[in-house]
């Protein structure tokens, strides 16, 4: 059953946002990888999930704050059992509270699966990718062998801009970078300013 | 009839069959003796270009063998695909948002319901009238005025082309003449088949003989010698196809003609509207073709006059 809605969710996002997907490299993401993308939807997760094969798909969790997903039975059905998604507070908890939900990620990795994660920490309103913040510098020290994959998501904030409830079906494109790895002993603001000029490459080409 | 295959269909059938295996032919000739880069890619896209067609005409065979139904389905398909291209190409705002989703959710449906209910009365006026005037309403509460005027539109112009003007195509089911109850459907047929074989035959002869240029800055593939070998043969088509149709010869060629002159006047707006937005194609969704749009361009401007000149001179 979940696996039947995980199918007809995908099947719908797709309908709703027509993704062309560009691969810069050939097709990169084949193994274990981090995907880090601009957040500008709601539909972000759901596309880059959706463009996915089925058998990353199954592999692939989102990382999403859990105050929205567990807001409504519903979404928390979305969140847990179809999209697997990893939980995560927002900001304004304490460190210790940041590390053990940092823990949460890296499990999930040593369990093999790949994430999906949106640097930015929140949606930006139009096309500018804002700062990245340090999550994804502390995966890329936890876990080096981990390729991470920058994702450029095109005209989804049109399809569905921030406080609208339904898509406006449109096309989108899905542009996969080549994948990136922290280099020995680099500083986390220039690793992450490195991680957001990939994305941003990804636009602009 | 009742009950039974119809004659001229089958013979319809066959022949597209015939075209289709010919074209597949000479495309594999085609690509085993060109050699050289620049037309090899040519080939390829040709290539692709036929095998789709395959895939288009069994879509479309499958979608009018389920009667009327079926073909109101596809067609409200593809006026959802077209208007998702176009809609992407636009300029559209936050502030269109809540009036594309009636466009979307509410308007195209109804547009549709009404050719499957045979209500030709608010089918005719629904876009044109009502929805014409819903549209800026919904944008005007919305409260973004900047570029009003361009937004709003646009907005009316692809629910004009989109889906009000490719809702004609299967409203001609909706036609009768006296006894033949597929009539309809091969209008349908003629329709669909002069209006894409003036553009397969517009590309042919000017991919062969192709030289004076009738809009460069428009595009760069519509020549004189394609448009007039094109239009003749789309017409010669149309014309040898008068026995599927309520017309007599001549009438089949006048028919026709309109058909091919509007679709080319289909297929040179898009294209100004393309080259307006900085792209080659409306989306990627049928292969070697482009988009949705890109295939049914000519076939937006052709159905809706060949639809009213067919009801006013021939329908019962």
């Amino acid at each position: 059953m979940t696996g039947f809605i995980a199918l007809c969710v995908a099947a719908l996002a797709r309908l709703a946002s027509g993704p062309s997907v560009r691969c810069v490299e050939d097709r990169p993401c084949r193994g274990q990888c981090i995907y880090f993308a601009n957040h500008s939807s709601h539909l972000d997760f759901v596309v880059l999930w959706a463009v996915l094969s089925k058998d990353l798909r199954a592999r692939t969790r989102p990382v999403a704050a859990r105050d929205y997903w567990e807001s409504s039975r519903l979404r928390q059905y979305m969140a847990t059992r179809v999209f697997r998604a990893v939980l995560v507070d927002r900001e304004g908890s304490s460190l210790a509270q940041l590390r053990a939900q940092m823990d949460h990620l890296t499990a999930a990795l040593d369990a093999g699966d790949s994430l999906i994660l949106f640097p930015e920490g929140t949606r930006g309103s139009d096309e500018a990718i804002g700062p990245f913040k340090s999550g994804l510098d502390y995966l890329a020290r936890q876990q080096p062998d981990v390729d991470l994959i920058p994702v450029y998501l095109d005209n989804l904030h049109r399809i569905m801009p921030k406080g609208e409830f339904l898509p406006v079906p449109q096309l989108s494109c899905i542009s996969f970078g080549a994948p990136l790895r922290r280099l020995e002993g680099e500083p986390k603001a220039a690793f992450l300013a490195r991680a957001r000029e990939a994305v941003e490459r990804l636009k602009s080409s | 009839m009742i009950g039974s295959v119809d004659q001229e269909l089958l013979w319809l059938a066959a022949g597209v069959l015939a075209v289709l295996v010919g074209a597949s032919v000479v495309g594999a000739i085609l690509a085993r003796h060109v050699t050289s880069d620049a037309p090899r890619a040519t080939v390829t896209n040709l290539n692709d270009r036929i095998r789709a067609w395959w895939v288009m005409c069994a879509v479309f065979a499958i979608a009018l063998l389920t009667r009327g139904i079926g073909s109101v389905l596809l067609f409200a398909l593809i006026s959802f695909l077209a208007l998702r291209e176009f809609i992407t190409l636009t300029p559209t705002r936050h502030g269109d948002h809540r009036a594309l989703l009636w466009v979307f959710f509410v308007v195209m449906p109804i547009q549709y319901w009404l050719v499957w209910s045979d209500w030709y009365g608010l089918f005719a006026i629904f876009i044109p009238v009502f929805v014409f005037l819903l549209v800026p309403t919904r944008n005007a509460i919305a409260g973004e005025t900047e570029h009003f005027l361009e937004r709003t539109a646009t907005i009316q112009w692809a629910l004009m082309i989109c889906v009000y003007c490719v809702s004609y195509a299967p409203a001609l089911l909706t036609l009768e003449f006296g006894s033949d109850e597929n009539e309809g459907t091969k209008l349908l047929l003629f329709l669909v088949i002069v209006v894409q074989s003036s553009d397969v035959a517009q590309y042919i002869w000017g991919k062969l003989f192709g030289r004076r240029q009738i809009a460069p800055t428009v595009s760069r593939n519509k020549t004189w010698e394609g448009f007039v070998g094109g239009v003749l043969t789309a017409i010669l088509l149309g014309t040898a196809l008068w026995w599927i149709t309520p017309f007599t010869p001549w009438q089949a060629a006048l028919m026709s003609t309109v058909i091919a002159l509007m679709g080319f006047g289909g297929g040179l707006t898009m294209s100004a509207i393309k080259r307006d937005r900085g792209v080659k194609d409306f989306g990627a969704l049928i292969a070697g073709h482009g988009g949705v749009l890109d295939r049914i361009d000519s076939l937006c401007f052709a159905a809706p006059v060949f639809f009213h000149l067919t009801r006013y001179f021939f329908a019962a």
